[in-house]
């Protein structure tokens, strides 16, 4: 409940509050961020140590002949299918961030705010510390669906999940998952640490299930849509949102399932890659607003061009070393962000 | 000659609500029928958001029933109830940037098939809805940076925007000032009079609820009363409701209450 109307003494010249906002318009803005993500796709297919050019790129996407040189071969079998991951993953974080964002009333949520990313992280992590190396991603996704479970399952109160209550479950479950992830590192050999690292903060150079997310992706995005305008109305509350006819148990449930399946898939094939799912939802709300209608298709087309564009630096910048692009997204996203921040408080 | 009997549009008969620990109230019954204007009135605490609530099918009564337009409102689809009775919460949530318009047009979505964009009809109303609060140079602004005052009159221009045939508000005037307060009122207390639109809302001001009230529902834990507005909004009734001392101070515009 608002109190007295404080306001802060007046130095220097205030903000104009008569002023509407700011907003581009929106179907201008899914045009553009269509264009730079097949710009990211440009760039992540003729970037890297082998030079292939543009009209070489076509040519090995379009014909599939084997008579190409080796260009053919790098797009085909090793460029394509990992942008097609990076792709992906960023849109499955930053289509599961807004629906975070929406569903806990909070826009500083992200994909991993219940726990999930630490659940799937000791799935892998444990996989990979008794040495089956093969069971890493059913491991992962089988630790990020454990993760949800378990945080519904305590959180859930007289019927319903209160967001407060489901955020600071999911906090201290992560907390937990953390415990465990610090224990397998270190008692891990030296030769297994690192590759659990390169888990950890997100990576890949190993991706090989493109195809896969890029249909989950599809899929979310497409149910996400159905519930979009109930999204809408479900973020300025619960009661205001069934008041105007929203089921909103059925609503609630749907999008925490649909952002739990998007989570664990990304998370999945790439690690616990940070930033995107909470940087992304937040960047684009700005430049459009809050409507679930244009937001979902517009988060997913910024996640997945950055994301793909993030990894193609994260592998030419130190070559022939590759950087995992987990750390690129934090290095971008954490002054980003901070500035997003800044921006917003007026 | 009898009146013709009137369906009520909104009826609840033997209701009983409850909180975890305690009844609030049981026993109710009231017949809300078109062109009638309903105050709650009670102590802090006493279940005027809870009846509300229970009374809009946003919450289960722990006993009785409720009719809307003579059908139980559990029966009714959501999206059917929510184009034929609106309800405005004590609190709304503003997390997101919004402009008022958004909003506003937020209040057309049961009456827009799923997968449709709002009309220029749907988008008119929501102007037209800003613009009877008071709001319409605010169309465009984000809700974010408006007053509580303001950011409580687009809240209502939402439910104005849904059309309800039943209003049901929880202390609409919160955050208003004076000027504001008796507007809102008195647009809520026309839409009853001369737009055939029930209205029933919980309100504080015992003086702005005795002048645009047609009927009362007092709140007294296990006493509950309810009738025409003139009967049961007098100091005597009033004072023994909230336990202070109230006079009734006549003028030719209404009673007002002094506490003594």
């Amino acid at each position: 409940m608002r109190g007295i109307d404080y306001r802060p003494p007046i130095i220097g010249a205030l903000p104009d509050l008569n002023s509407p906002v700011h907003r581009f318009p929106p179907l201008l803005v899914l045009v553009a961020l269509a264009l730079l993500a097949l710009a990211a796709f440009v760039f992540a297919l003729t970037a890297g140590s082998v030079d292939v050019g543009i009209a070489a790129v076509a040519r090995a996407l379009l014909s599939s002949a084997d008579d190409a040189g080796t260009g053919h071969a790098v797009v085909r079998e090793l460029r394509l299918p990992r942008a097609m991951a990076a792709f992906a993953v960023g849109g499955l974080l930053a289509l599961a961030g807004t629906m975070m964002q929406v569903l806990l009333r909070n826009p500083l949520a992200d994909p991993y705010v219940l726990g999930l990313s630490g659940g799937a992280a000791s799935g892998a992590l444990t996989a990979l510390f008794v040495g089956a190396a093969a069971l890493v991603t059913p491991a992962a996704f089988a630790g990020a669906l454990l993760s949800t479970f378990v945080v519904f399952g305590l959180a859930r109160g007289s019927g319903a999940w209160a967001p407060t209550r489901l955020l600071l479950t999911g906090v201290v479950v992560a907390t937990g998952w953390g415990a465990l992830i610090m224990l397998l590192l270190t008692l891990a050999p030296e030769a297994q640490v690192r590759g659990m690292l390169f888990w950890l903060i997100g990576d890949l150079s190993g991706a090989t299930r493109g195809g896969f997310a890029l249909l989950a992706l599809a899929g979310v995005l497409g149910v996400g849509m159905y519930f979009a305008r109930d999204a809408t109305l479900l973020s300025r509350g619960d009661l205001t949102a069934a008041s105007l006819g929203v089921s909103v148990r059925a609503t609630t449930l749907a999008l925490h399932a649909l952002a739990a399946f998007a989570s664990a898939v990304a998370v999945t094939v790439a690690g616990s890659v940070g930033f995107v799912g909470l940087v992304v939802p937040h960047a684009v709300r700005l430049a459009i607003g809050n409507d679930q209608r244009w937001l979902m298709p517009a988060a997913v087309l910024a996640g997945g061009a950055l994301l793909t564009f993030a990894d193609t630096v994260a592998r030419t910048i130190v070559a022939p070393a590759q950087l995992p692009v987990g750390v690129l997204t934090a290095i971008v996203g954490v002054p980003l962000f901070l500035w997003l921040l800044r921006r917003a408080d007026r | 000659m009898t009146p013709p009997v009137r369906t009520p549009i909104l009826a609840c008969r033997d209701l009983a609500l409850a909180v975890p620990g305690r009844t609030l109230c049981r026993d109710v019954a009231v017949d809300v029928h078109a062109g009638e204007c309903w105050v709650i009135v009670g102590r802090n605490g006493a279940g005027k958001t809870t009846l509300l609530q229970t009374l809009a099918g946003l919450r289960q009564p722990a006993a009785g029933t409720i009719a809307l337009a003579g059908i139980p409102i559990a029966n009714c689809a959501p999206r059917w109830r929510a184009q034929r009775l609106g309800f405005l919460p004590q609190d709304t949530f503003d997390a997101f940037p919004a402009t008022a318009l958004e909003i506003a047009l937020g209040g057309r979505h049961p009456h827009i098939p799923r997968w449709q964009p709002e009309s220029a009809a749907d988008v008119a109303k929501a102007r037209e809805a800003l613009a009877r609060v008071g709001m319409a140079d605010a169309a465009r602004r984000d809700v974010q940076t408006l007053s509580g005052g303001e950011r409580r009159r687009v809240a209502l221009a939402m439910l104005l925007a849904q059309e309800p045939a039943v209003l049901l508000l929880d202390e609409p005037t919160n955050h208003l000032d004076i000027a504001h307060e008796v507007r809102s009122l008195e647009l809520l207390a026309n839409l009853a009079q001369n737009d055939g639109r029930a209205v029933v809302m919980a309100v504080h001001d015992l003086t702005l609820a005795a002048r645009y009230a047609t009927h009362a529902v007092l709140l007294g834990g296990e006493k509950v009363e309810t009738g025409p507005a003139r009967d049961l909004l007098t100091a005597e009734k009033l004072s023994d409701l909230f336990g202070v001392g109230l006079v009734a101070v006549a003028h030719s515009r209404g009673t007002a209450f002094l506490p003594v």
